[in-house]
């Protein structure tokens, strides 16, 4: 017989190739031409098969040698993952770097996991312990973390034996009795998911620090959200506070086909931030997949994939995980990219017919879970998408709005304004709200949620109220819903209104939100009052304590301040005779 | 290279492509010549090959070209040679000489697809450009290193923003070697001109290399004419140590042109009529600015964009939104009004000034003051809306204020003449009388430190 693992090219047609004379399986690794390019396949039709190839293809002819790996897209699991940066398809920048020098060239390979360095190894189980696939086997400090070490899913039998000490990657630390070798690093399909025993209610926040998100539309730890707005109306920015602020205890930023500065700012300002949480360095719970939008667009493609994959293995040692993908329309356009070189019927605006069910598959990778090993773990997944004209009625944008649960809707005519985050408090939602009432009264307050309503209640009001004041103007109004329109204003502006690059107002913890909304709440009950006893707006709006609302968030000693405040609302107030 | 071998098998022709048959093994990518009945030769470019057939986009246009033509392919993908030489001269659209000065003796070869920069050896771009012109330094601030477009329209004079621009950016205090370059594609040669006599004019041109893609030459070439202006000023930032300053123009003659080859390969089009790799084509050019750990050049970009029927969400804009950091945006209303420069300040945007401004770069009060004079701004306009219904004795005496603020904010603020060149201090200092105006409570945007240090009536 033939040898079905080596063939021939007999197209090229920019990422995409045709080879004849392998045999391979859908989503096999192949080596392309005489650079052995790295390419997966993606269509078998008679004895064709269709590659998209990671790396520029430019120069390769019909003739060179196409040889089939035997595997699939596979990422490297194991300690040394956390603070890395890597490209879609987990080849390590720095060491590419190193390679190649400042440019990115073609045919170099390099690991995702350093193979020298040792890892101090300690079991926490004995010998002769029944295994099942997916068992806590040991720890290793990493990053910010314990990593557990963990038999691989398909493993299981009894333990041999195991050791202590420090090993490489790819040292053997231990034996199953049916001789199944166990090393610290395993290898999982990209585009597989990784298994769990079951999917959990997501009944925990996860804290983001911003107040527009904890406060009105808040994500739950295992949660899904769609951040979609035009250029520059802040996706970014958001994914990146969410990256440093949130109270996740690892975090995977996929920067799919969007700016190498973009992600140059992330690497030096990493560095030097603190993980809230543990006070270590940010870096240390983070790990970065930049495939920039001058990267090759197939390996763009295959970054989203490699997050998610490097996501679920954190979730299986029990930790909660959020994953940031910016962007995700650059995702699907590679997608669209692919198929139309493919041929393939389009749908709706060129994008492949099989568009919706890639984003569900993606999306349904998330959750919180009950692990393999009986932990619970979960994966938050906040998917930016950018709609081509700002028209979120475009398929991405809607297909992913069918499947996630929470919207955060940027707004341009916000991001004109310079209110930040664009968030638009009237369009956005979150499904998990009712879910997450009972964390919050446990947690925070009893009062949240009466918090939470009476904000979202004071603004939809003012958005009423404002068709009419651009009709007839404010002063025609009673002076009540003049009242309204001011409160709503302080809701806007000291509120919502939240500067990522302000030391102080980039992090808002949850307790200080709370009292924040309650004691401009306070404000607004007051103020009432001294209109029902005809003080004028004109005074109640001139108190010093308003003015001190909106300021002392760039404070330093805000806790305090806004104790002081709340104290000064009603001094201030009694003098108006209230 | 050994000699290529000709082939006289072309079996179609359409648009800018030609189809030849029964070739060797051909490269992806790989240049091509083509030589015509006439004596003449093309260049073209390998866009599909296979055991049965090679694609071919012909730069030069397809005009002429018949079945019996001669094609020979290269066995290199298209490179350019480059030098220091480069300085001081003026190229075609496809890098031949057209100054009628020597030819460019290479001191390097380079191919004109850059490789995309590691985002792992970018360098964070956070040196201050000084513009001269208050309503970028002040509000939309340039930094080196940064790729920031002008979205304009046609009939407004972006052309003499950008010269302005170029004649006048400097890093305060620092005496560097730096270059422009100058991309040409599809522009009138009246505009072109225009270029040329202002850069003569300044002593420019000697720190300048020009390539120029007139609106009569191919339309195809325009594909090359950026590759070749970039390739040029990656040569100079990050081989000669220079600060390179790219203007390139017209971003939507280059897409017309990425438009028409989608059309000729009879491909799936995304967003009227443009092809769905349009976001990747744009970025695989505007990319090629930045800054590289270890290198003292930089590239900064200034495209200049007309937005077909001054439409922000048209795929032209669109795309290229999303791939710069930041557009400068020209307005019509405010070019009827005769102000200059026209900038639509709350439309324009710098993500990367936050990394560029602030103590040690500009001045510590830059980030508050602009803040503020957008928020007071956008407010004011928001009063002119309500001014036209309800007239202006409907407004309290606070608004009254903010609809002034907007006036004097655009007379004098964002009007300056064409070769005023304001001092970023200058600039914030101007900004803050005008807020002076304005009660301070209503100065929300600014921390009391700032506002007791630098308000001329709150001053301590
Ligand atoms: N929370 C915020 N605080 C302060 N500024 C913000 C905030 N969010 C956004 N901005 C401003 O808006 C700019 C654009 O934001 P960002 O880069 O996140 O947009 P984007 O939606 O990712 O755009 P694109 O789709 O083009 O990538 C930032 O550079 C910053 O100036
Ligand atoms: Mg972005």
């Amino acid at each position: 017989m033939a040898d079905q693992k080596k063939g021939k090219i007999s197209r090229v047609a920019g990422p995409v190739v045709t080879a004849e004379g392998i045999s391979p399986r859908m989503y096999d690794v192949v080596l392309v031409g005489e650079l052995k390019l790295m390419g997966e396949v993606i269509k078998l039709v008679g004895n064709k098969t269709v590659i998209q190839v990671y790396e520029d293809t430019s120069g390769i002819r019909p003739g060179e040698e196409v040889v089939d790996t035997g595997a699939p897209l596979q990422v490297e699991l194991g300690p040394g993952l956390l603070s890395s940066v890597y490209d879609g398809v987990q080849r390590p920048l720095p060491v590419l770097r190193d390679k190649q020098g400042d440019f990115v060239s073609r045919g170099v390979t390099a690991p995702g996991l350093d193979r020298k360095t040792k890892w101090k190894f300690t079991p926490t189980v004995k010998k002769g312990a029944a295994l099942e696939g997916g068992a806590v086997l040991g720890e290793i400090p990493e990053g910010n973390i314990v990593h557990k070490v963990l038999l691989p899913p398909k493993a299981k039998g009894k333990l041999k034996n195991i050791s202590e000490g420090e090993f490489t990657i790819e040292d053997t630390i231990g034996e199953l009795d049916n001789g199944t070798k166990i090393q610290l690093m395993q290898r999982w399909p990209v585009r597989q998911s990784r298994p769990y025993v079951d999917k959990l209610l997501p009944d925990i926040p996860l804290v983001t620090g911003q107040r527009v998100l904890d406060m009105l539309f808040p994500l739950a730890k295992g949660g899904t959200a769609a951040i979609p707005g035009g250029f520059g109306t802040g996706k970014t920015v958001t994914s990146q506070q969410l990256s440093k602020w949130s109270d996740a205890q690892i975090v995977i930023y996929v920067g799919c086909g969007e700016r190498g500065n973009e992600m140059t700012e992330v690497l030096t300002s990493f560095p030097e931030l603190e993980d809230p949480k543990t006070g270590k360095p940010l870096m240390g719970r983070t790990v970065l997949v930049a495939n920039t939008s001058n990267m090759p667009v197939a390996a763009r493609e295959a970054s989203v994939y490699t997050g998610i994959t490097i996501a679920e293995y954190y979730r299986d040692m029990g930790y909660d995980v959020s994953l940031m993908a910016d962007s995700t329309s650059r995702w699907a356009e590679a997608m669209r990219e692919i198929s139309s070189r493919l041929e393939e019927m389009p749908g709706e605006e060129g994008y492949p017919a099989y568009l919706a069910a890639r984003l569900s598959e993606f999306y349904e990778r998330c959750g919180r879970v009950k692990t393999l090993s009986g932990n619970i773990g979960s994966i938050s997944v906040i998917g930016a998408v950018s709609p081509s004209g700002g028209d979120f009625s475009e398929p991405v944008t809607q297909n992913t709005l069918r499947i996630v649960k929470v919207f955060w809707a940027l707004d341009s005519k916000l991001r004109e304004r310079r209110h930040f985050p664009a968030i638009n408090w009237l369009t956005s939602y979150s499904l998990y709200s009712p879910i997450l009432e009972d964390w919050y009264r446990k947690n925070i307050s009893e009062d949240w949620n009466a918090v939470r309503l009476w904000a979202m209640e004071t603004l939809q009001k003012e958005s009423e109220l404002q068709e009419i004041v651009q009709l007839v103007g404010s002063d025609a109004l009673p002076e009540e819903q003049r009242l309204t329109l001011e409160v709503a204003r302080m809701i806007r502006e000291f509120f919502l209104q939240q500067s990522a690059y302000h030391p102080v107002d980039t992090y808002s913890p949850l307790k200080r939100q709370y009292e924040y909304m309650s004691a401009i709440r306070k404000f607004s009950e007051h103020a009432k009052k001294a209109v029902s006893l005809e003080v004028p707006l004109e005074k109640i709006v001139s108190l010093p304590c308003r003015s001190d609302l909106g300021k002392l968030k760039f404070e330093e000693a805000i806790d305090q301040d806004l104790k002081k405040v709340s104290a000064e609302i009603e001094k201030q107030f009694a003098g108006l005779g209230v | 290279m050994g000699m290529a071998k000709e082939y006289h098998t072309i079996s179609q022709i359409a648009g800018p492509l030609v189809f030849v048959e029964r070739t060797e093994p051909v490269g992806y990518g790989e240049l091509v010549t083509i030589a015509l009945p006439d004596g003449s030769t093309k260049r073209g470019q390998v866009l599909d090959t296979s055991d049965e057939i090679v694609v071919v986009q012909v730069f030069e246009g397809t005009g002429g070209i018949d079945r019996g033509s001669g094609v020979k392919f290269l066995g290199e993908t298209i490179k350019m040679p480059v030098s220091r030489d480069m300085l001081g001269r003026i190229l075609s659209g496809s890098g031949e000489p057209l100054d009628k000065g020597p030819p460019i003796i290479p001191e390097k070869r380079l191919e004109i697809i850059g490789s995309a920069i590691n985002p792992w050896a970018r360098d964070n771009p956070r040196e201050f450009i000084q513009t001269g012109i208050s309503s970028i330094d002040g509000m939309n601030t340039l930094v080196r290193g940064q790729k920031l477009p002008i979205f304009s329209g046609s009939g407004l004079p972006h052309n003499d923003i950008a010269l302005q621009i170029a004649r006048q950016a400097k890093v305060i205090g620092k005496k560097e070697e730096f270059a422009v370059v100058f991309g040409a594609m599809g522009i009138t040669s009246e505009e072109a001109q225009y270029f040329m006599k202002d850069f003569e004019r300044t002593g420019a041109l000697k720190r300048a290399v020009v390539f120029l893609n007139l609106a009569d030459d191919p339309a195809i070439e325009r594909l090359l004419t950026p590759r070749l202006a970039l390739t040029t000023a990656e040569y100079l930032a990050f081989d000669l140590d220079m600060h390179v300053l790219v203007i390139w123009t017209d971003v939507t003659n280059y897409s017309e042109a990425l438009r028409q080859i989608g059309a000729a390969r009879e491909e799936v089009p995304a967003r009227r009529g443009y092809p769905g790799y349009m976001y990747t084509d744009l970025a695989s050019m505007y990319e090629r600015a930045g800054r590289i750990k270890g290198k003292k050049g930089s590239i900064t970009q200034f495209p200049i964009l007309s937005m077909p029927g001054d439409d922000i969400t048209h795929p032209i804009p669109d795309l290229t939104g999303y791939i710069t950091e930041g557009q400068i945006v020209a307005s019509r209303e405010l070019h009827r009004k005769g102000i200059f420069p026209p900038i639509a300040v709350e439309r324009s945007l710098s993500r990367l000034m936050g990394q560029g401004i602030g103590a040690g770069h500009t001045r510590e009060d830059h980030r508050a003051v602009s803040d503020q004079l957008y928020a007071s701004y956008a407010e004011g306009r928001d009063l002119r809306g309500l001014v036209a219904i309800v007239g202006k004795e409907a407004l309290s005496e606070r608004d009254r204020k903010f609809l002034d603020f907007a006036d004097a904010f655009e007379d004098r603020f964002v009007r300056q003449s064409k070769d005023e060149d304001r001092t970023i201090d200058q600039t914030l200092d101007l900004g803050w009388e005008l807020l002076s105006a304005l009660p301070v409570d209503s100065l929300t945007k600014i921390d009391r430190k700032i506002i007791e240090k630098y308000h001329p009536k709150q001053k301590k």
